[in-house]
């Protein structure tokens, strides 16, 4: 291929992921913000104006006229929203941070454990994904329902004698997400623990570290581009996350996800929950560049 | 007074019975599974002294050394540093560092923090930290370079701040895991002389391990050659070299030509031995084995003479050839001589001339010969 060629081929590869970006990601979103801009209404779509091409420039600019804010206000105006954003931000950041704290432990042994088995606990790690999601958190409600078999276990070997009521509240919750998401936190963590090298750890005890001070002063620092990966990728997911609390959770459970199917579906208010799903983006927007600029830094340390 | 290699020491504390040994291993033996990595082994390094252990990949001289830094514990026998059992000390405790091939640098920490590393795990106050690192930097030539990061170095460089930082806690031995393997031949030699300088201005013990006998010759007081898991030989390298004690330490160093054969006449540290090749060598021979027996005669390129001529002193060994192949080097010439056994051996000459007159050629009958002393008989 000649040099120009190969510019031209490099440019075209180049256009590919953007192009998905505008196609998959920029319309849709410009779609729901220009949704959440407008007002309910008792028709098919729910919310005027709607746009044709029969309106010339001029019946667009009216149209356009017509769009405000309210619904960003109302936002505001219900505690509702503003609870359901901070319980779901709370929600998804704990059982993150007890994502990590059980998946780090999990990830290092895999990570020590003889080259030989390794490919099967990475395949153990993945296996629970050939089930549906679904079947899996119904799962959980047999196991945490109050005659489930985790009361019937417990009430059996004699540890408690009146069931505990998990399912329908936060801890179910917890529970589910934790489980959902624990291969997530896995996998990026063991891709860090794995490349580590270690005579490292070798060289920091031979310089006088005792073998638990040089996980803390090497193996931890090394792996937190891991850490950082793996908690973005729950934590994420997590705070939008609909079917885990509508499944596990109580009616008090406040959820964004939730709330917003809930104004979706039941209000049918498709211009308000156009603006929680625009706010919600916002929010994770957040943590989104901050991982892409950790992921940076890291591209730059490793040679 | 003659010494082998034209050597001759002031150091050589392996001499004097009355020395103690710095670092003992007696009966040591390591065993993975059912793979005997070293085996019942016994060696005495002295202190201040650079010592080399030598093999090719798999003989043990590792894993002695891991064992010596801690991170491996024998199967049996003990170690002894500095008249003290360290057999049960872990390596966090041991009086001794490691460079590691690898250099296993913290690719999160600077040059400095990884200089100071091992100084703030002691818990030294920081202005001594400072002191002590702006001195290691000071001493590998690196003080511009104290805020780097690892992956910001070059090799050489990298080779550099590994060795500041396991000096930096003032070892009592200084274990080198093959140091130089990673830089290129330059540059290798270079620092070659630079950690001789280094040894001999701290005096401090080096234990080096390589598989690289040059290396090993330039820098080591004293050579252990090891093969599957014993040593063979221990001596410094001009013994190593011109006095091998086994076919195995004559063939693993350097090039050898071996002419075997059987003892004719023994005595008065001479012996005669009756080649498979057809003639007779007369060498000096420090443990003269009996006459019958049979040995092997060990004598190096460099020692043998090509001549057109039969040499004139009736008593140099002598025998006849035709030349099979020459290797022009440069600095020296390599004849492969073909005798009229049917054995080829192998003669470098050294170019001391830039000119010479009518040099032998290809096909052409030369004599091979050499002196009394010029070879080493090898019992087997």
């Amino acid at each position: 291929m000649n040099k120009l060629g190969s510019a031209v081929f490099s440019r075209l590869v180049i256009i590919i992921p953007y192009a998905w970006l505008l196609f998959f990601f920029l319309i849709p979103f410009f779609i729901v913000f220009r949704i959440s801009l407008s007002t309910t209404a008792i028709a098919q779509p729910p919310y005027t104006p709607v746009f044709a091409l029969s309106d010339g420039l001029s019946g667009l600019w009216a149209k356009i006229g017509q769009f405000h804010f309210d619904n960003f206000v109302w936002l505001t105006e219900d505690a509702l929203y503003f609870n359901a954003y901070i319980s779901s931000v709370w929600i998804a950041a704990l059982s993150t941070f007890i994502t990590l704290l059980i998946g780090y432990p999990i990830a290092y042994g895999m990570a020590q454990a003889p080259r030989s088995l390794r490919p099967t606990l990475l395949m153990l790690v993945i296996l629970p994904f050939w089930t549906s999601f679904l079947i899996r958190v119904y799962a959980w409600i047999a196991i945490l329902k109050p005659e489930g078999l985790l009361n019937q276990f417990l009430i059996g070997i004699g540890v408690i004698h009146d069931p505990l009521i998990i399912m329908n509240t936060n801890w179910a919750i917890y529970i589910g997400i934790v489980y959902s998401y624990l291969p997530f936190m896995v996998l990026p963590l063991y891709s860090a623990l794995e490349k580590m090298d270690n005579t490292l750890i070798e060289a920091a005890q031979d310089l006088g570290c005792p073998q638990i001070t040089a996980f803390w002063k090497v193996t931890f620092p090394l792996s937190i581009p891991g850490i950082v990966a793996g908690c973005m990728l729950v934590f994420i997911p997590a705070v939008g996350e609909f079917v885990i609390p509508d499944l596990l959770g109580g009616s008090q459970t406040l959820m964004i996800g939730k709330t917003l199917w809930t104004e979706f579906n039941a209000n049918r208010d498709w211009p308000v929950s156009a603006a929680v799903a625009t706010i919600l983006l916002l929010i994770l927007v957040v943590p989104i560049v901050f991982f892409q600029n950790a992921q940076a830094k890291a591209e730059e340390q490793g040679r | 007074m003659k010494s082998l290699g034209n050597i001759r020491r002031s150091f050589a504390p392996w001499t004097d019975p009355d020395a103690k040994p710095f670092i003992s291993f007696r009966n040591v033996t390591k065993k993975f599974g059912d793979f005997t990595a070293v085996d019942d082994l016994t060696l005495d390094i002295y202190h201040r002294e650079f010592f080399a252990l030598l093999g090719a990949s798999g003989c043990g001289k590792s894993t002695l050394l891991r064992m010596l830094a801690g991170f491996e514990r024998p199967t049996a026998g003990e170690i002894i540093l500095d008249g003290q059992d360290i057999a049960g000390i872990p390596p966090y405790k041991r009086p001794v560092n490691m460079m590691f091939q690898s250099y296993a640098l913290f690719p999160h920490m600077s040059v400095e923090s990884n200089i100071g590393f091992g100084l703030r795990q002691d818990g030294m106050p920081k202005a001594e930290i400072a002191a002590r690192v702006a001195q290691m930097l000071k001493l590998v030539k690196l003080e511009q370079f104290a805020k780097r990061k690892p992956h910001q170095l070059s090799g050489g460089q990298r080779q550099r701040v590994a060795l500041a930082r396991s000096l930096a806690k003032r070892p009592k031995v200084l274990l080198l895991d093959e140091p130089l393997g990673a830089l290129d031949k330059k540059l290798r030699e270079e620092t070659q002389f630079e950690l001789m300088d280094l040894q001999q201005e701290l005096g401090l013990t080096f234990v080096v391990v390589t598989h690289d006998q040059e290396e090993a010759m330039t820098m080591a007081d004293r050579i252990a050659v090891m093969s599957h898991g014993k040593v063979i030989q221990v001596a410094t390298p001009a013994e190593i070299y011109e006095a091998p004690n086994s076919r195995f330490v004559a063939d693993f160093i350097g090039d050898v030509n071996i002419l075997d054969g059987k003892v004719s006449a023994s005595g008065n540290g001479r012996i005669e031995l009756a080649t498979n090749e057809g003639f007779t060598v007369r060498t000096a021979a420090a443990n003269a084995p009996a006459t019958g027996s049979a040995a092997g005669f060990a004598i190096r390129p460099e020692k043998l003479k090509v001549t057109r001529a039969a040499p004139a002193d009736a008593s140099v060994n002598a025998a006849q050839g035709e030349i099979w192949d020459i290797g022009y080097l440069g600095d020296m010439t390599v004849f492969h001589v073909k005798l009229d056994s049917g054995k080829v051996v192998k003669a470098s000459m050294l170019n001391a001339q830039r000119e010479v007159e009518d040099p032998v050629a290809y096909d052409e009958r030369v004599w091979v010969s050499f002196g009394e002393t010029a070879g080493v008989v090898l019992k087997d």
